[in-house]
């Protein structure tokens, strides 16, 4: 094996090592909009929407209470 | 108003769910990309559609031993909102494949035996919309539902994990594999799961409450005209 060879073994098996790592940060996520903090927009909007609908949820519960005290009264 | 620790408990974990499954770190794959996050909220309607049918089994039980109008009434409504979570399950789940499969429909075994499914439920609804005597009804969609469960864990469960399927956990080997081996992400899926699944039997518990109410109401109207 001249040395040329060893030279295009050794790179070869350097890259075989290091691939899975490469790849793994080629991967494409969201790592702009994180680092542009545009993430807590959407944590902001969903958070919004769930609580809205959890305190509607919680006003609904509260009617269906009332109305079951008054039919109880009624007995 | 009292309210109950499950219902707070409802409230924190999903808010959790929204706000962690967001920010918090998941591993890098390739075509999934940040589209893994969707597991926080697609699987959850099915685990929550699972335990709401798995609740209306039971009612549907519950009549069958011994017959009454509130128990016809649970098994009812956890049905419906149970078919609810399943609706937006399967289009949620259409929306992730669209991304990562490339169509909407893809053919995959576990889409199309989750879509009969949904289909055999929806005959529940047909049946009991087919009858108007009270007692029929009741009795006929009891039987019914016990069909419908015990037609939904086949497809749900087995039939696609026989065959290749693309869908994660299923072609052999159960379970999350490279998703839900990642521990960060059982941090999230986990609570997630219980989140969603109260819900559901939150909003199913106030359609009874309020049937209920309607069924009591119904009988004084009946003792006052006698």
């Amino acid at each position: 094996m001249n040395w040329n060879m060893k030279k295009i073994v050794s790179l070869l098996c350097g890259v075989m090592l290091l691939s899975p790592a490469l790849l793994a940060q080629d991967v494409q996520m969201a790592d702009t909009l994180r680092s542009e903090g545009k993430i807590y927009v959407l944590v902001a909007i969903i958070v919004v929407i769930l609580v809205g609908l959890i305190t509607f949820l919680f006003f609904t519960d509260r009617k269906i209470s009332r109305l079951e005290k008054q039919i109880n009264q009624k007995k | 108003m009292k309210t109950s620790g499950w219902k707070i408990l409802c409230v924190v974990l999903l808010l959790y769910t929204a706000v962690a499954g967001l920010l918090l770190d998941v591993p890098r794959l390739n075509i999934v990309n940040e589209t893994i996050r969707a597991l926080y909220f697609h699987v959850p309607m099915w685990f929550g559609m699972v335990f709401l049918f798995s609740m209306s089994l039971w009612h549907a039980i519950r009549y069958l031993r011994n017959p009454s109008i509130e128990t016809d009434i649970h098994s009812f409504e956890y049905a419906t909102v149970g078919l609810v979570f399943g609706v937006l399950g399967i289009i949620t789940g259409m929306i992730w494949a669209n991304y990562t499969w490339g169509s909407p429909w893809h053919g995959d075994p576990k889409q199309n035996s989750a879509a009969i499914a949904l289909l055999v439920y929806l005959a529940y609804f047909i049946l009991r919309g087919s009858l108007s005597n009270d007692e029929q009804r009741a009795k006929l969609s009891a039987v019914y539902n016990v069909f419908a469960f015990v037609a939904m864990i086949p497809l749900l469960f087995i039939i696609p994990r026989m065959t290749s399927s693309m869908h994660p956990g299923n072609g052999g080997n159960p379970g999350f594999n490279a998703y839900d081996l990642d521990s960060k992400m059982r941090l999230v899926f986990y609570p997630a799961v219980i989140g969603w699944i109260l819900l559901g039997y939150w909003i199913a518990s106030l359609r009874i409450r309020l049937k209920l109410a309607e069924e009591k109401l119904n009988e004084l109207e009946h003792e006052k005209n006698s």
